[in-house]
């Protein structure tokens, strides 16, 4: 599944969209840097409350096909920018990481 | 062991959020460079963990890539506090970050050893007051 399908079934905001075609392969969630670099796997969709740049770093170095920010925590003007400049798909949802995972099961 | 490549990066001590820049910059470097993907992902990782090391700890400090034909040689110095028991340090889960840091979702006590997973060897030279230099290298042959 494209990040871009991602988007249209869970009804995310997409915040950064640069790469829409990126395939999702798995889901990995986590609200601790060093958790998720050491766990997660290229191509995973970032499932996190986290908001600030680092996500970018963290997204880029995995080269994860998207974050994806929960619980309506959102993030700020400067850190989707970063998202643009670093090219990392970063998408925003009211919903909890609880249930965008649940739903996402549904497809991955 | 001939080099192709040096790369120095000064890790800026002041802001958290912003770690992962060295990593980042080395990470494209090494992929222009023509390495595999998991080699250069490794390395990224290893650097990454030691610039949050850095900004969280030590007030920043510098990242040395030194690129070989067999090896890739990371050195990242720092002149921090030290660490006092390296052998805890390297626990799981063991970290002394502050309650700030750990809000931030750092200090999950795995940088270190992330950066022992991902690399082939590593050394870490540490003195109590006056600092830290961790050596990494990657092999690439």
């Amino acid at each position: 599944m494209t990040v871009q399908e991602l988007v249209d079934r869970l009804g995310l905001d997409p915040v950064a969209l640069p790469h829409p075609e990126y395939e999702v392969t798995s889901g990995y969630v986590g609200d601790m840097p060093s958790w998720v670099m050491g766990n997660a796997t290229e191509g995973c969709a970032w499932v996190t409350i986290l908001n600030n740049r680092n996500i970018a770093a963290v997204a880029v170095l995995i080269e994860m096909a998207c974050v994806i920010v929960t619980e309506g925590a959102g993030v700020s003007e400067e850190v989707a920018q970063v998202a643009m400049e670093q090219e990392v798909n970063l998408l925003c949802t009211e919903k909890s990481s609880f249930d965008t995972v649940a739903r996402m099961a549904e497809f991955l | 062991m001939s080099e192709l490549v040096k790369l120095h990066y000064d890790v800026d001590g002041n802001d958290f959020a912003a770690a992962g820049e060295a990593s980042m910059k080395i990470k494209k470097e090494l992929r222009n460079l023509g390495f595999p993907q998991d080699i250069i992902r490794r390395i990224a990782i290893a650097v990454y963990e030691g610039e949050i090391n850095m900004v969280i700890h030590a007030d920043g400090g510098t990242a040395d890539v030194s690129v070989g034909l067999d090896e890739i040689d990371i050195t990242l110095a720092d002149k921090g506090p030290g660490i006092p028991d390296v052998e805890k340090a390297m626990q799981k889960g063991w970290s002394t970050a502050s309650e700030e840091v750990r809000s931030a979702g750092f200090g999950a006590g795995m940088g270190l050893p992330n950066m022992k997973k991902n690399t082939d060897e590593m050394e870490i030279e540490t003195e109590v007051g006056v600092g830290t230099t961790i050596h990494m290298k990657v092999y690439v042959a």
